[in-house]
């Protein structure tokens, strides 16, 4: 469309063609060989097995085979991890939301000094970086088994993403109500009180909802590894070869998170 | 607030809430609580474990200094294969979540039995974790990275898909209207009309996924998947505490290049 031989054909020659995705035709195909190469060089220190594969096959059929039909026999195990898995995203949640308002606060450019934002900013990063299931292992190997080490784990998980969400929310308050409360005499804490507070706390409660669900999610998970709720049962259930309860609590699983999602984006859809 | 209970102006009181919205936020605090007592009251707390673990994990964190480097290489090469799983596995979903998202999407969607095979497996692919779909593969696949990065690709399909898919329900119907108009094809109608439309939500929620990805492919190994996860697991399992110091420390920074790096591409891209 552009070149110079085309702008010389006869109108009706000229023919039109779509323009490349990125302009310049050296990045382009940098970035494509670029990839290419990255792309056979990683499968190739893939390390595949045909025979190891051909026996998963197998064992896949066993599984399945084992897995259907979902085994419902033991719906007491199951109600009590869920009811655990509960209990925990409730507490982990509260505390969340609890913890995180102090860190959001000191984490906001605009009401906080400057060591005091990089060393809140500091938590979030940590508490950001690391997956559940790794806060999840330390707490279990530091507090024991059981629902402590899910509820202190998800609190962390809980603190990255609420007080980081909170601490934007602050950066993006109205500035005009602290400046009217400054000019009153107010002191510090006062102003984060009734200044601040009142504009972010809508946003903190559709968090909590949005958290609890995520929590709930999350609780599954980091039972895999010893930390409580109905992940551990679901272990357990994989762990002696149970294939057909660890189908039956995997379908439960869906099923709940599925209605806790519509619940909590109903909830957040009619307070927001 | 009603004014037959307030005859004169002076009598009125300014009150923030109305008795509606006053009694709705006591039930509301009510049922919270409520939730509160039920769970601390039934859930299976052994006390004395909860009072002890402050000290129990400040004794951890001093188990875990200085970081011990000596097999920084392993861990390096960890990460390196952490990085590849995630990528891959990214790259995979991403081509694999094309027809099912176009077949999810209501408007592209050839049939009614297809827009629900697209959502079925939208909604089984997210609806399990990534973890719980890599015990699976392994078990079938035996440990390693294989399995690790099916497992990534499976639970990333559901969310590119439904996302892309989203994004298609919501083009602007004109172009593809004009250019049926003038009797194109399906695949053309699909590769000028609705595939501009769609690439920078493509681009965004790949760039997303792959973030997301990088995370979870660092716990991986925790389930024999692969990755950083397996020597993390093994420096657990023996209690090589200031070996775990250095790997969580490499994980923080993978992770937040990776995050650095999504950002960039972002930026760029879109």
């Amino acid at each position: 469309m552009s070149t110079s031989a085309e702008r010389g054909a006869p109108s009706s020659r000229r023919h039109w063609r779509k323009p490349p995705f990125i302009a310049n035709p050296l990045l382009r195909w940098g970035l494509v060989i670029g990839v290419a190469i990255y792309a056979v060089w990683a499968i190739s220190i893939l390390p595949f097995d045909l025979d190891r594969i051909s026996q998963g096959m197998t064992r896949a059929a066993r599984i399945f085979s084992g897995a259907f039909p979902p085994n419902f026999d033991r719906y007491e195990l199951l109600i009590d991890g869920f009811l655990e898995s509960l209990q925990i995203a409730i507490l982990a949640t509260l505390l969340g939301l609890a913890l995180s308002v102090p860190i959001a606060f000191m984490a906001a450019r605009n009401i906080a000094a400057k060591p005091i934002y990089l060393l809140g900013r500091a938590i979030i990063i940590v508490a950001r970086s690391f997956h559940p299931v790794i806060v999840a292992i330390l707490f279990v190997k530091a507090v024991g088994f059981g629902p402590v080490a899910g509820i202190l784990t998800l609190t962390l998980y809980s603190i990255g993403f609420v007080a980081k969400m909170l601490a934007e929310r602050i950066e993006e308050i109205d500035w005009g109500q602290v400046e009217a409360l400054r000019a009153s005499g107010t002191r510090y804490i006062s102003v984060l009180q009734f200044a601040v507070l009142p504009q972010i706390m809508p946003r903190q409660i559709g968090l909590g909802i949005y958290q609890l669900d995520s929590n709930l999610r999350a609780s599954a998970v980091v039972g895999i590894v010893g930390a409580g709720g109905i992940g551990s049962t679901l272990m357990n259930a994989f762990g002696r070869y149970d294939y057909d309860f660890a189908l039956a609590i995997t379908m439960v699983i869906i099923g709940v998170i599925l209605v806790s999602e519509a619940v909590s984006g109903r909830i957040r859809r009619n307070i927001g | 607030m009603t004014m037959r209970t307030t005859p004169t102006v002076a009598e009125r009181t300014w009150a923030r809430y109305t008795p509606q919205q006053r009694w709705k936020r006591f039930v509301t605090l009510l049922v919270v609580v409520a939730a509160v007592v039920w769970a601390v009251e039934s859930i299976d707390i052994i006390w004395p474990w909860v009072w002890d673990a402050p000290a129990q994990v400040g004794d951890l964190f001093s188990r875990m200094v200085p970081p011990d480097v000596s097999r920084l290489d392993a861990i390096l090469w960890a990460l390196v294969e952490t990085l590849n799983i995630a990528t891959i596995a990214t790259f995979a979903a991403v081509l694999l979540s094309l027809p099912i998202a176009y077949i999810a999407a209501q408007n592209t969607t050839p049939n009614r039995f297809t827009l629900w095979l697209g959502r079925f497996i939208l909604v089984s692919s997210r609806s399990v974790n990534t973890l719980i779909w890599a015990l699976l593969f392994v078990a079938i696949f035996g440990p390693g990275v294989l399995a690790g990065i099916i497992a990534i690709m499976f639970r990333s399909l559901g969310f590119l898909g439904k996302l892309l898919g989203e994004a298609i329900e919501e083009i602007d119907r004109r172009p593809v209207e004009a250019l049926e108009a003038t009797g194109a094809s399906r695949a053309k109608v699909v590769l000028y009309a609705i595939v501009p439309q769609v690439v920078p939500t493509f681009f965004a929620v790949s760039i997303l996924r792959w973030d997301i990805n990088l995370r979870e492919s660092t716990v991986l190994g925790l389930v024999g998947a692969g990755g950083i996860g397996v020597i993390l697991q093994g420096a657990i399992d023996t209690l090589a505490w200031r070996t775990v110091a250095t790997i969580l420390l490499a994980i923080i920074v993978l992770v937040i290049l990776g995050e650095a790096l999504a950002a960039w591409l972002r930026k760029k891209v879109i």
